[in-house]
């Protein structure tokens, strides 16, 4: 059981600010994901809660303690890095093994917990093996193990997929799931540039940009209505279309924002629809993209299964009823009618 | 496989240089070995890439001397063998009795002079030598002959080197300089770069830049201050201590700054991960730098070894010149005005000289191959 809070935590390296009065709390037992464009400070944060970067100000504390000062080894927490960070030179076993035998456990308590592990993981044969003669999912596992033999209450995660082909990082990206629900106490921080797997496994989605939290809710809260304009733009695939312009002003905002998925093509022009012409059309099969040139720029139309139109068609589009995203000059949601 | 060669032009071009330089560092090695392993009569009179032939060598003896002649057929008769206490033995395959022309006549034919003597050599080198009147005088008639001497191969050369020329006690002592000279600045260097490289301490540029100056300062420089400050100390002058600190001062720069590269290009996820699973910096030093920056450590070591093991300069300031302190490259120096002319002395001793450094060097090249860090980060 492990809470984390954050309050107004800064980190600036010289003059570059990289954190910006992060305050947050993180729940014991919760999977917390931080998402954001590249250079958004999410690594830092991550980095600042596992120990490894210094804090500029502000407190962090996990469970009610301030531990600011406290080496990373004594945080109770445990990282998996990016590039696993396997020993090269070390066994499997080794591998697992070392944080405990830094703790001074006797060699038969370290053996037995080693086993379990690899039990759990999958890993029983692989024992004996150096990391370079494993696969990449495998030493994936490897760097996992190593988190869960100390017992640590917080994992912390740093895009430990990014390494991983398309189709085993979908397999992983399970595995991960399945672990949290097997460790439903110990509390995960994972970060990821990655929006699926933000979605997929957050309890809850720390959205930042240039060092600042924007929004945290549960994936369906950001989904369903984000807080500005940035999240409405980085939350979901393809992403929000944001009109300015006449489109926005009939419906009282700046910048009106709509789902792909939320736009219908009509047969006919009327009030509040868009009218374009089909600049080009991609075909999934489960569903199809349309991309229309519009008086108020691209945007972008999401319709089930094949698409009728064709490159140059000119279309109509309308959004659903109630489907509609405000946000105001500072690109903040406008809510109510 | 010449078909694939051909049609790379420019690696091609590649293993002609390798093979090129490969022949230039062999050759001459081959040649010091084979010569050092040769009879010293024939390194004189025989260049070393002859040494698996059987060579002519033109020679002369003498045949007994008159006194042991004997009376047979009315005739009197001389014989013998040419290799009766001789330290050399091989076929005859000519003899003459002028010293123009030792080849005059062939083994086994009978040679008849102008006073009726006749003379037979046998190509095992048994004589028969007649005469119709008594031979006279005190000594044997003198008789030129060619012999074909079969290769022959010998360690006398380093028997002889080792055991009577002091070779072997100037051998010990220059592994008694080295191999302290080589250890104790790789155990400093090692854990001043790890410092150096990984952990935040104030200064730390301007000791790296230090470092860096200092790997310009030319040694020579330092031999008269350092002299002065070892006979001020009193006990380190012309002591093996005091070498052991010469050389280990006179790598260190070097030896930080080639280690402290190579442990700060150590993945740094690595050292992080070790720190986030508690160890100290000891502790990572000792179970996660020390195993893996393990290539550098074998090159600087060679690199270490092979100066100290070649260097003259430092040795003669430092060391004295007694049969117990005199390392191989002075003791060579010796040899060469002395014994100039043995060549047998001079190639076995030389030999010898690089046999060590060449272990070292086979010893630890594999560790020279890339690839110890592979499978500790993505992909690899």
């Amino acid at each position: 059981m492990a809470d984390i809070k954050l309050t107004k935590l800064n980190k600036s390296y010289g003059a570059v600010h990289i954190l910006k009065d992060v305050s947050l709390d993180i729940k014991s037992g919760e999977f917390m994901v931080f998402v954001g464009p590249s250079g958004c400070g999410k690594s830092t944060l991550l980095r600042a809660i596992c120990g490894l970067e210094a804090i500029s100000s502000g407190t962090l504390e996990i469970d009610h303690a301030v531990v600011n000062e406290v080496p990373p080894s004594k945080r109770g927490i445990a990282m998996v890095f990016q590039s696993y960070a396997l020993y090269p030179h070390m066994s499997v076993y080794e591998n697992i093994s070392f944080a405990l035998e830094n703790q001074g456990l006797p060699k038969d308590e370290i053996r037995k917990k080693v086993e379990k592990v690899g039990e759990l993981l999958q890993l029983t044969p692989y024992l004996a093996r150096l990391p370079k003669a494993l696969s990449g999912g495998q030493r994936q596992r490897v760097a996992i193990g190593r988190a869960i033999v100390r017992g640590a209450k917080v994992f912390l995660f740093d895009e430990p997929l990014s390494n991983l082909d398309a189709a085993l990082r979908v397999q992983t990206r399970m595995e991960i799931a399945k672990l949290k629900r097997d460790m439903p106490n110990t509390t995960m921080v994972y970060v990821t540039h990655d929006q699926v797997e933000a979605m997929t496994l957050a309890d809850r989605i720390v959205v930042l940009q240039a060092g600042r939290i924007e929004q945290v809710g549960t994936p369906m809260e950001l989904y369903e209505s984000p807080g500005n304009t940035f999240v409405a733009g980085f939350i979901g695939s393809p992403k929000m279309n944001l009109v300015t312009g006449a489109p926005a002003t009939r419906e009282k905002c700046t910048t009106m924002g709509i789902r792909p998925e939320h736009l219908e093509v009509v047969a006919k022009a009327s009030a509040g629809t868009i009218t374009g012409s089909v600049e080009y059309t991609e075909v999934l099969g489960s569903d199809s993209f349309i991309y229309v040139t519009t008086d108020h720029g691209i945007i972008t139309a999401r319709q089930n299964g094949r698409t009728e139109v064709k490159h140059g068609d000119k279309v109509h589009l309308k959004a659903m009823d109630g489907r509609v995203h405000r946000f105001d000059e500072n690109g903040k949601r406008i809510t109510g009618k | 496989m010449w078909d694939r060669i051909k049609l790379e032009p420019s690696k091609f071009a590649l293993h002609l240089a390798v093979l090129i330089i490969v022949g230039i560092w062999t050759f001459p090695t081959a040649g010091l070995l084979v010569s050092s392993l040769r009879d010293k009569n024939l390194i004189a009179t025989s260049g070393w890439w002859t040494a698996l032939s059987t060579t002519d060598r033109s020679a002369q003896g003498r045949m007994a001397e008159p006194a042991k002649q004997v009376s047979k057929d009315g005739k009197f008769e001389i014989s013998g063998s040419l290799f009766e206490g001789a330290e050399t033995t091989g076929v005859v395959k000519a003899f003459g009795l002028k010293v123009q022309k030792p080849d005059e006549f062939v083994a086994g034919t009978t040679a008849t002079t102008d006073d009726g003597k006749t003379l037979t050599v046998q190509s095992d080198g048994k004589y028969v030598y007649t005469s119709p009147v008594a031979f006279e005088g005190d000594s044997g008639k003198r008789l030129f002959y060619i012999t074909s001497v079969p290769p022959k191969f010998t360690t006398d050369n380093y028997s002889n080197v080792l055991f009577s020329e002091g070779i072997g006690r100037s051998f010990v002592n220059s592994l008694t300089v080295t191999i302290p000279a080589t250890i104790i600045p790789i155990l400093i260097a090692a854990f001043a770069a790890y410092a150096l490289a990984w952990m935040k301490l104030p200064g730390r540029g301007f000791i790296i830049a230090v470092i860096v100056g200092l790997l310009v300062v030319p040694l020579q420089m330092s031999l008269i201050p350092l002299l002065k400050l070892y006979n001020a100390t009193g006990f380190l002058s012309k002591t093996y201590l005091g070498i052991w600190l010469a050389h280990t001062a006179f790598g260190l720069p070097f030896a930080i700054y080639l280690l402290r590269s190579y442990i700060a290009g150590l993945p740094r996820d690595l050292i992080e991960s070790a720190q986030v699973d508690g160890a100290n910096d000891f502790k990572i030093f000792l179970r996660i730098v020390l195993p893996l920056c393990f290539p550098a450590l074998a090159s600087f070591a060679i690199f270490q070894f092979l100066w100290v093991w070649n260097d003259l300069l430092v040795a003669i300031v430092f060391l004295g010149s007694g049969a117990d302190q005199l390392v191989l490259t002075g003791k060579l120096n010796g040899l060469l005005g002395s014994r100039g002319g043995n060549w047998e002395i001079l190639t076995a001793s030389a030999f010898i000289t690089i046999i060590v450094p060449l272990t070292v060097f086979f010893a630890l090249q594999r560790y020279f191959v890339r690839g110890l860090l592979a499978g500790s980060v993505k992909g690899g």
